[in-house]
């Protein structure tokens, strides 16, 4: 009877690895296969010039060599995590401040389908549709400068675009906004989770309700907040189409807006295959590193 | 049990998909797809049957353009609907199916629109010339059009056809035209490779209203003597500003004035060098923005686009005769150009700006369309004319654009009656091709992005901007080297 049981088991398995064949297979095509061409490309010299093929030659490490000793990775790279935190911040502030409200049961709020369903809604706009918004409302002669004129809060339109600081907060904003009903989700999910006897201990014990969040729904919502952490910072690095879109893919103004990823796409945009290896490589070790160190920083806490 | 036979089932279904996904496909559904696919033919040879009778019935009007053993899809490479309107309106025997395709004859014309920015255009090109020979008939590119800044490249290769070849006589065809849109797409070999309905010729394009408030007059010679060279134009500058008005909507517009009447390709030796005129354009426009009397916007952007209107307060434009009508809104209610409220003169240097060149893409299989699209498009006399009074582009015909400007009844509605082509002719004889390179396109839209950075003043010095621009024509053209 034993015996049967266990080979019933194994049966069992087969079916799960035959589940796995089409995952497997597209992550195979469409993943691993390209990571290694990619890593392959990354050593030759590859490139058009107008109707010319250029290589490809193999040349080692030498695009590596170029992109690192120019010094524009870390400017892009600076860029990039600069307006990743710009966004960050207030959407995991407002996150978790909707998503305390929203799975509060004494607050009984009303309409709570509603208001889940419109924080969500801007992260349904295409990107690109929302940066090209954003790029008409703001332009110099657009609807925002005319109110702010017309408010008599400026003397004359203010140029959003050529100020380093505008362009990059608008580009934080724009995260925000698109990304912050995503993580309430996420985080409710998690607040969800938590056993409601712990907030009714601390009701009964006398906690005021900022107590029970800082003492009790943060610190258990910790693994969901890593998660969210590492998952927008990876989405962080891989910036792209708000600022291409609004920028009109210079990166302007003076360079202070280009990602990581805008960068890539330059190279890919002329075709060379070299260096937009290397350059993905590249992102990819940073990528991993910084993921590794958020993991360690915020993971050592819960295992003491 | 069950279980068992519906995970199997599942399984199995899956796994199935994904391989009729990846490899042939054509097996299994075959069976399936027949039964529809018969219906579909029916469908097909009756509809066959009812174009061909069309399609007899056209040829017959234009039968000469297409021998019978040529190809039947025409497919043209462009960056914008220009060129395909001025086929719609003048091309006789072209009719317009949708916005992208249209039929000559019994021949299927295709327009394959990739916009030129940032080479997208050039780009696109580069991909699908070179294969041009190898492609399937209905799939080779037939005409593509080059604009000036990157002509070169296609002409100094084996992708273009020359004229000759698909029997063009360059001497005698052709010997109405301007020197200078034949020597553009000259080859090394001095072979003929394209040609041109538009000699571009440009100008400075003035508000009247502007000019008689500041200048006391809105006559082209009174506004000429205001800005005959950049430094009487930049004083003019000052004291439009007093007025309210700005002299041009954006740096950029005197960009292309300065450009052109440069000593030194862009690229030379394959090397980066910026040239004596184009710097004197950064110093005269670093002063114009530091003062207030002119923009940074981008060519094309809708602040820019407000100097079309008299509220825009803009004082002038710099472009050829096709940039009022084909942009600066003629059709719009209370705009400038739909008042007749332009004028037109020479400006500080005369330039050239824009001109579509057609050239035959080598593998073409309507070589004899090909011909006859060129010859009417840049030669016929009538067509020319109707260009002329339809859409006032420049033509390309010496004998036509004299009779013109002598013609004291012909004037343009957007100029206010001027007639402009006189001051066009005497530019176009002028315009000097010798100092255009292979590159001039991305050196001149990135050059644009990078000196913006230093009229707003994010980049603190002009070499900062520079080191910016190099960094820029790298990415675009890996083999070009800076300092």
């Amino acid at each position: 009877m034993k015996k049967k049981s266990r080979s019933k088991v194994v049966e069992y398995n087969k079916w799960g690895y035959i589940f796995l064949i089409p995952f497997t297979l597209v992550y195979v095509i469409f993943q691993l296969i390209p990571l290694f061409t990619t890593i392959w490309n990354s050593f030759f010299e590859n490139y058009r010039s107008g109707l010319k093929q250029i290589g490809p030659n193999f040349i080692g490490l030498e695009n590596y060599v170029k992109i690192l000793s120019s010094g524009d990775l870390w400017q892009y790279a600076g860029n990039t995590l600069i307006m990743w935190i710009i966004g960050f911040i207030p959407q995991i502030f407002f996150s978790l401040l909707l998503g305390a409200w929203f799975t509060d049961p004494s607050l009984r709020l009303k309409c709570q389908q509603f208001f889940k369903t419109v924080i969500y809604l801007p992260n349904l706009i295409m990107a690109s549709a929302f940066a090209m918004l954003f790029f008409t409302l703001f332009s110099d002669s657009g609807p925002v400068n005319s109110i702010l004129l017309q408010m008599g809060v400026l003397k004359e339109p203010f140029s959003f675009f050529s100020s380093v600081a505008a362009t990059r907060l608008l580009v934080g904003f724009m995260n925000f906004i698109m990304w912050f009903g995503n993580t309430t989700i996420l985080l409710m999910a998690g607040m969800m989770g938590i056993d409601q006897s712990l907030f009714e201990a601390a009701e009964v014990d006398g906690a005021t309700s900022n107590q029970i969040f800082f003492k009790i729904t943060l610190p258990l919502l910790r693994p969901i907040l890593i998660y969210v952490l590492i998952t927008s910072l990876i989405g962080g690095l891989q910036m792209f189409d708000v600022p291409q879109i609004l920028t009109n893919g210079t990166g302007d103004p003076a360079r202070s807006t280009l990602t990581m990823i805008m960068w890539l796409n330059k190279h890919l945009y002329s075709k060379n295959f070299g260096m937009g290896g290397a350059l993905s490589v590249l992102l990819f070790i940073i990528t991993g590193v910084l993921s590794i160190i958020v993991f360690k920083m915020t993971g050592t806490d819960t295992s003491k | 049990m069950k279980k068992k036979v519906l995970s199997m089932l599942l399984a199995s279904t899956m796994t199935a998909a994904m391989l009729a996904g990846c490899g042939s496909s054509n097996e299994e559904p075959a069976a399936a797809t027949t039964a529809a696919a018969d219906a579909a033919t029916d469908a097909v040879t009756e509809a066959a049957a009812t174009t061909e009778a069309a399609a007899a019935e056209t040829t017959a009007a234009v039968e000469d353009t297409a021998a019978a053993d040529e190809g039947k899809v025409l497919n043209i490479e462009c960056w914008n609907t220009e060129f395909q309107s001025r086929i719609t309106d003048h091309y006789p025997g072209y009719e317009k199916v949708d916005d992208t395709t249209g039929k000559i004859g019994d021949v299927t014309v295709n327009w394959i629109i990739t916009p030129s920015d940032d080479n997208a255009y050039q780009n696109n090109l580069d991909t699908v010339l070179p294969e041009n020979l190898d492609a399937s008939a209905d799939d080779k590119v037939d005409i593509f059009l080059m604009e000036a800044d990157y002509a070169l490249k296609y002409v100094n290769s084996d992708v273009t056809l020359p004229l000759t070849d698909i029997g063009i006589n360059p001497d005698t065809d052709l010997a109405d035209q301007f020197q200078y849109t034949k020597d553009i797409v000259t080859d090394s070999n001095g072979s003929l490779k394209g040609a041109s309905w538009q000699a571009c010729s440009a100008g400075l394009i003035y508000n009247r209203a502007a000019a008689k408030e500041v200048l006391g007059s809105d006559d082209p010679e009174t506004v000429q003597e205001a800005v005959k060279d950049w430094d009487t134009f930049n004083a003019t500058a000052a004291k439009l500003k007093d007025a309210g008005y700005t002299i041009t909507s954006s740096v950029n517009d005197t960009y292309r004035v300065y450009s052109n009447n440069v000593t030194t390709p862009w690229v030379k030796d394959g090397k980066v060098v910026v040239d004596d005129n184009i710097k004197k354009w950064v110093d005269d426009s670093k002063e114009l923005v530091d003062a207030g009397e002119t923009n940074t916007y981008d060519l094309w952007s809708d602040d820019w686009n407000k100097g079309f209107y008299p509220d825009g307060k803009v004082f002038c434009y710099f472009g050829p005769a096709w940039l009022i009508n084909f942009s600066m809104a003629p059709d719009q209610e209370g705009s400038i150009a739909n008042e007749g409220g332009w004028g037109f003169c020479v400006g500080p240097q005369s330039f050239y700006w824009g001109g579509t060149w057609i050239a035959a893409a080598a593998g073409t299989d309507n070589p004899s369309l090909v011909k006859d699209i060129i010859l009417t498009m840049t030669t016929d006399q009538d067509v020319l004319k109707e260009i002329v009074e339809k859409d006032y582009d420049c033509v390309n015909s010496k004998s036509l654009l004299t009779s013109l400007a002598t013609d004291d009844s012909f004037g343009l509605p957007v100029l206010g009656g001027q007639n402009p082509y006189g001051l066009l002719e005497e530019g176009a004889e002028k315009v000097d091709m010798s100092n255009i390179s292979d590159y001039d396109q991305g050196c001149n839209e990135e050059f644009q992005n990078a000196l913006k950075g230093y009229f707003d003043g994010n980049y603190a010095s002009y070499d900062d901007a520079i080191a910016a621009f190099n960094k820029a024509i790298v990415e675009k053209y890996p083999d070009v080297t800076t300092d």
